[in-house]
C-alpha cells in the first residue's frame, strides 16, 4: 500500500454497474475520476492502487441472499482492493422496501466502512451535487 | 408504419444454457424467486383497523384498489403479452410470460382484499364508479392506443409509465395507511406488488434502451419527444384522477408530489432525465419509510446528519460468506 499522504491524490471512486448502465451514467455525471469493475468473468479484474470509494448497485430487489453483484464480491475477495475500501456508496430503489441500497448496508457491516450515501436508479441532479461535494469532503477529512 | 420490430419469425426449443444477454436470465431469477400469492398474506388481521376507518376513507380505499385493478388487468390482457413478439431474445418472451401471470396474480389479489374487508354492495359501487370514472377510463384509453399502435418503441415507453407511475396514485394510500398503523397487512401484500412492478419497469426500460440505441439520432429524437409527450398527458390526467380520490380527506397535494417522485423513475427506466424538479418531489418521508421499512435509517454520511456509525473489525471476506 502507498504512503502517499491522500490528500496528495485526487479522490478515486471504483464502481460496479451491468448491462443496463444506470450506475454508470450516475458516475459520468460526477465527473470524477472512476474505474469500472469488469462485468465479464473472463475478463482481466481491477485491481485497486489507491485509496478508493466504491459505488455499486443493489441486486435482486429480496433478501440479503445476491444483493451484492458477484463481479463486486470477487473484487473484496481480493485483500489488497479491500485494505484500500474507505466507503461505499449504493444505488438501488426504494421500491425494494427493506432491501433498498441493501448491498452498500452488507458491504459496510462486512469490511468496517461507513456507507456513506444512496440513490436510485439513475441518480438526480441534488444526489450528483451532494455525492461530488461530499466525496471532496471525505477524503479531506480522511488526510 | 415502417417501424415494425425485427419479430421472431419461427420458434426454436428455448435454450436458457445459451443466453444472448444474459439480464433475461438475472430477471427471470428475480421474477421466480420473489413469486407469492395473495394467500400468503394474514389480510383477516386487517379486519378490525378496517372497522376503524370512516365511511369516506373505506370508500376510498376501495376505489382505490379497484383502480389499481384495472391497470393489472390491462397489463396482463394486453400490455405484457403486447411486447412478446416484439422481444429479441426467446428468454425475453419468457419474462413475458412471467410478467403477464404475475399481473393477472396482481389483479386477483386486490379481489382477495375485498372479500376479506368489504361487503360485497360496497365493492360493486366501486366497480361501477371505476367503470364510469372518466379520469380512470382516460388513463387506460391513452395507454391501450399506445399498446394497439405499430411502435414497438412507444409500446414499452408506455409500459413503463404503467408500471412505474401511473399505480403510484393508487399506491399511496396503503403506504398512507401503513404509515398510520393501519391496514399494514394489507400494506405488505401491496409491497410484493411494487417490488414485482419495480423489476417489470426496469426490466422492460432496459429492453427499451437497447433497441433505442439501435434507431437513428432522428428516430430517437422522436420517440424521447413523443415519450414527455405522453408523460405529460398522463400526469396531467393523474392529477385530476388523484382531486378525485382524495380532496376529500386532504391528501391531494401530498399524493401529488409521490405522483412527480415517481414519473421521474419511470423516466430513468427509459433512460432519461426526470421531469420534475426536487422542490416538487419532496415526498412525505414517512411514506417513504413506509414504502422501505427497516431501510430508512439516514444514511446521508456526507451531509454530518447520519445515524452514528461505529467502525466494525474488519473480516476476511470469503467467498462462501457472500451466497451468490
Amino acid at each position: 500500500m502507498s504512503e502517499a499522504p491522500l490528500e496528495s491524490v485526487p479522490p478515486e471512486l471504483i464502481y460496479f454497474s451491468t448491462r443496463s448502465g444506470n450506475t454508470h451514467r450516475f458516475i459520468q455525471k460526477l465527473e470524477l475520476p472512476a474505474r469500472r469493475i469488469p462485468l465479464e468473468r473472463g475478463a482481466q479484474a481491477l485491481s485497486a492502487t489507491r485509496p478508493f470509494v466504491l459505488v455499486t448497485p443493489t441486486y435482486g430487489g429480496g433478501g440479503a441472499k445476491g444483493a451484492v453483484p458477484a463481479p463486486v464480491i470477487r473484487f473484496l475477495n481480493d485483500s489488497d482492493n479491500r485494505a484500500l475500501l474507505k466507503g461505499v456508496i449504493a444505488a438501488g430503489n426504494t421500491c425494494f422496501g427493506a432491501a433498498y441500497g441493501l448491498a452498500g448496508r452488507i458491504i459496510a457491516k462486512k469490511c468496517g466502512v461507513p456507507l456513506l450515501y444512496r440513490f436510485e436508479l439513475l441518480g438526480t441532479d441534488d444526489d450528483v451535487t451532494r455525492v461530488r461535494k461530499g466525496v471532496r469532503e471525505f477524503w479531506t477529512r480522511q488526510s | 408504419m415502417t417501424m415494425t420490430a425485427k419479430r421472431l419469425t419461427r420458434v426454436d426449443a428455448i435454450n436458457w444454457n445459451r443466453l444472448q444477454d444474459d439480464k433475461d436470465l438475472e430477471v427471470w431469477n428475480r421474477l421466480t424467486s420473489n413469486f407469492w400469492l395473495p394467500e400468503k398474506v394474514p389480510l383477516s388481521n386487517d379486519i378490525p383497523s378496517w372497522n376503524t376507518l370512516s365511511e369516506p376513507e373505506r370508500r376510498l380505499t376501495i376505489r382505490v384498489f379497484t383502480g389499481l385493478t384495472l391497470l393489472d388487468t390491462i397489463q396482463s390482457s394486453v400490455g405484457a403479452p403486447m411486447l412478446m413478439p416484439d422481444s429479441r431474445t426467446p428468454h425475453e418472451e419468457a419474462v413475458y410470460a412471467n410478467i403477464t401471470f404475475m399481473e393477472a396474480v396482481h389483479a386477483r389479489s386486490y379481489s382477495s382484499i375485498f372479500s376479506t374487508l368489504c361487503t360485497t354492495r360496497e365493492v360493486d359501487d366501486a366497480f361501477r364508479w371505476s367503470e364510469e370514472n372518466p379520469a380512470l377510463q382516460r388513463k387506460a384509453e391513452l395507454v391501450l392506443e399506445r399498446y394497439w399502435a405499430e411502435d414497438p418503441l412507444m409500446r414499452k415507453v408506455a409500459s413503463v409509465f404503467l408500471e412505474s407511475f401511473l399505480f403510484y396514485s393508487g399506491f399511496y394510500l396503503p403506504m398512507y395507511w401503513s404509515s398510520h398503523a393501519k391496514l399494514t397487512n394489507t400494506a405488505d401484500l401491496i409491497r410484493l406488488i411494487i417490488r414485482d412492478e419495480a423489476v417489470h419497469g426496469y426490466y422492460i426500460g432496459y429492453k427499451f434502451q437497447q433497441a433505442m440505441a439501435e434507431a437513428t439520432p432522428e428516430r430517437q429524437e422522436e420517440v424521447k419527444a413523443y415519450a414527455y409527450e405522453l408523460m405529460l398527458a398522463l400526469y396531467e390526467n393523474e392529477v385530476a384522477y388523484t382531486e378525485l380520490l382524495y380532496d376529500e380527506v386532504g391528501l391531494t397535494e401530498d399524493v401529488k408530489k409521490f405522483l412527480h417522485y415517481n414519473a421521474n423513475k419511470a423516466l430513468m427506466n427509459l433512460g432519461f432525465d426526470g421531469l420534475f424538479p426536487q422542490e416538487v418531489c419532496d415526498v412525505d418521508p414517512t411514506i417513504l419509510a413506509a414504502l422501505s421499512p427497516g431501510a430508512d435509517e439516514n444514511h446521508d454520511f456526507f451531509s454530518g446528519s447520519g445515524s452514528s456509525y461505529v467502525v466494525g473489525r474488519t473480516e476476511a471476506t470469503e467467498d462462501e460468506d457472500w451466497a451468490f
